[in-house]
């Protein structure tokens, strides 16, 4: 083996030797566990946000935009008031942001898998799922960033809820861990198709339905009945109920069983989904 | 069998109607530099891939030092490491980062993960990058820290592939010296290239993989021996020479030897390079002035051509399926 002298110029050279005794000192430390790993993800994700902070601008700015234009637009003609359509309106349209910043998840799963660093987290002998678990982890920042906007855009309108902070922390807890089961089905999709492009164009397919056919907007009362039939099985209605049972103060019951059934299914069913695409993903 | 860091038995991996992998045996003893060479598209790729434990085979059998890739994967995944052909590291963090998350994913602590971390950025020469983001370094910035990000837990076996493709040559002379201060500590390095010259200048023992299958396997000597022991090229000064000299050759090498379309040149594969002396003599004997004459080993590229009957050099075809 040669030692070339290392190159006098500005870029620094790497040092075989140095890097030989990096070699020596590199032992393995003991395996850190499932929890760890998946909050070291986190970390990772928490960094992105540290270097681009502009990828927070879509989930603040389209919740405000959302909040006005429901309340502003339609509050008159479907509530008789904006005051009366914001109190209806606030607790569902925190669940819609949350679910449509939920889709940004898959987008960069996807963007992870198409630059390669995802096959060096597939490489390593950790807990196979942490690095999806961590990234859904880390979304769960901007999902309360999400949640916290909306929530104050609905206060400026007048939205005053019954609950208190104390209701509304508690309809954002349900929210945060449906959000977090709902989002396997975005990584799943992310496994599955080849492009960014066309995961966001089926999520949008996705996510309509689970949105606008739900009770976010409009007493499903006024809905044909087939349409009513989808509503009532929905679980956004179901989770968009308990967040605004417990936002207005009223107890939430059954649907926070509802809601607790619907999160795991949708994990023990997408997560699964997903973690069979990850061993072997396009 | 433990002795060997890779051995495969009858390795198929399908992609649609495209056979990526078509029956790959290997058996590669530990230590040093093991080559993969081929044009792209050949399956090299695919091969790491599966040895890496990131996709799985169709058919056959791969162990990696012992464990099998499908059943103990874990296993083998706590022995190697992978530098993907495109950077495998996240290009939002910057250097330090990237190798704590690492590190802290192999269970380092916090400081002791900043410690490995500052350690490997001063070996690789990026100290001073340190806290810039990744998407910002030079692409022999970029591939030197995927490689430290490789080495953040010490690998017995290193799998790289294609590591200096798309570098400047002194940045691929870097990779070299990377590459030789691994196999010095004791690493077993599986290398993919598509460069001739970097299988000769790294690899103490070469597969040559066409169309998923391997064609030739040896050192890069044996290789070439394969081909016949090199060639002579001679220019005669003056062209009105060439036929005589053409006789003289063929009677004292004993093989054919070929006119070029250079109205001076010819060129014999040789057999016996013991010959060439006494040709010599006996080109000036006959009072023979000769331009130009040179005895070449033959070139891995010639092995290629010889061994495919097609070149080796990169096409333009789509990239190898991942």
């Amino acid at each position: 083996m040669t030692t070339q002298t290392a190159p006098q110029t500005a870029e620094a050279a790497p040092r075989p030797a140095a890097i030989a005794s990096a070699l020596a000192s590199g032992s393995r430390p003991r395996r850190p566990g499932a929890l760890s790993e998946s909050l070291t993800f986190g970390w990772r994700a928490l960094l992105k946000i540290k270097h681009s902070p502009e990828q927070l601008l879509d989930v603040t700015l389209s919740p405000v935009l959302m909040v006005l234009l429901f309340t502003y637009l339609f509050g008159g003609a479907i509530a008789g008031s904006v005051e009366d359509y914001i109190a209806f309106l606030a607790p569902g349209v925190l669940v819609q942001s949350v679910l449509i910043v939920s889709m940004y998840t898959g987008a960069t799963l996807r963007e992870d898998i198409d630059k390669g660093v995802f096959d060096r987290f597939r490489a390593l002998p950790i807990w196979r799922p942490s690095a999806l678990v961590g990234m859904l982890l880390g979304d769960t920042v901007r999902y309360t960033v999400a949640a916290a906007v909306t929530a104050i855009a609905c206060l400026f309108i007048g939205w005053r809820p019954a609950g208190g902070v104390a209701g509304v922390a508690a309809g954002t807890a349900v929210m945060l861990v449906f959000a977090f089961a709902l989002s396997w089905i975005w990584t799943f999709i992310a496994m599955l198709v080849s492009s960014q492009r066309a995961l966001m164009g089926i999520a949008w397919i996705a996510v309509m339905p689970l949105v606008f056919g739900s009770n976010i907007f409009v007493d499903p009362s006024t809905m044909p009945g087939w349409l009513q039939g989808w509503v009532d099985v929905n679980p956004v209605s179901h989770a968009v109920t308990a967040v605004r049972d417990l936002m207005n103060g009223v107890s939430a019951g059954s649907e926070l069983v509802w809601v607790a059934g619907w999160s795991a299914a949708l994990v023990a069913v997408f997560g699964t989904l997903t973690m069979w695409r990850y061993r072997d993903p396009r | 069998m433990a002795d060997l860091a890779i051995e495969t038995q009858g390795l198929v991996k399908v992609y649609g109607a495209t056979r990526a992998l078509d029956g790959i045996d290997l058996a590669i003893p530990r230590g040093g530099v093991h080559g993969f060479l081929g044009p792209n598209g050949a399956g090299k790729t695919t091969a790491i891939r599966i040895l890496a434990t990131l996709i799985r085979p169709d058919a056959g059998t791969a162990r990696v030092l012992g464990r099998d890739v499908i059943h103990q994967a874990h296993e083998v995944r706590s022995l190697v490491s992978l530098t993907g052909q495109f950077a495998s590291i996240d290009e939002d963090l910057s250097g330090r980062e990237n190798l704590r998350l690492i590190a802290k994913l192999y269970g380092y602590g916090g400081a002791s993960a900043t410690g490995r971390a500052d350690e490997l950025l001063e070996a690789f020469g990026l100290d001073d990058a340190a806290a810039k983001q990744v998407k910002n370094y030079s692409g022999g910035m970029r591939r030197r820290m995927d490689i430290a990000a490789s080495l953040v837990a010490t690998p017995e076996v290193l799998f790289l592939d294609e590591p200096t493709t798309g570098l400047d040559p002194r940045s691929r002379n870097e990779v070299w010296d990377i590459v030789r201060a691994l196999v010095a500590h004791g690493t077993t390095v599986m290398l993919t290239t598509q460069y001739l010259d970097e299988a000769d200048q790294l690899a103490d023992r070469i597969s040559v993989i066409d169309h998923g299958r391997i064609i030739a396997e040896g050192t890069s000597t044996e290789l070439k021996a394969s081909v016949g022991a090199g060639s002579l090229h001679v220019r005669v000064m003056h062209r009105d020479d060439r036929e005589r000299a053409r006789g003289i050759l063929i009677r004292e090498l004993g093989v054919e030897v070929e006119a070029m379309s250079d109205p001076q040149a010819l060129v014999a594969a040789l057999e016996d390079r013991g010959r060439v002396t006494r040709a010599i003599t006996a080109l000036e004997d006959a009072r023979i002035e000769l331009a130009q004459l040179s005895l070449g080993q033959p070139t891995l590229d010639e092995v290629f051509l010889a061994l495919t009957g097609h070149a080796a050099e990169p096409g333009d075809d789509a990239e190898e399926a991942a």
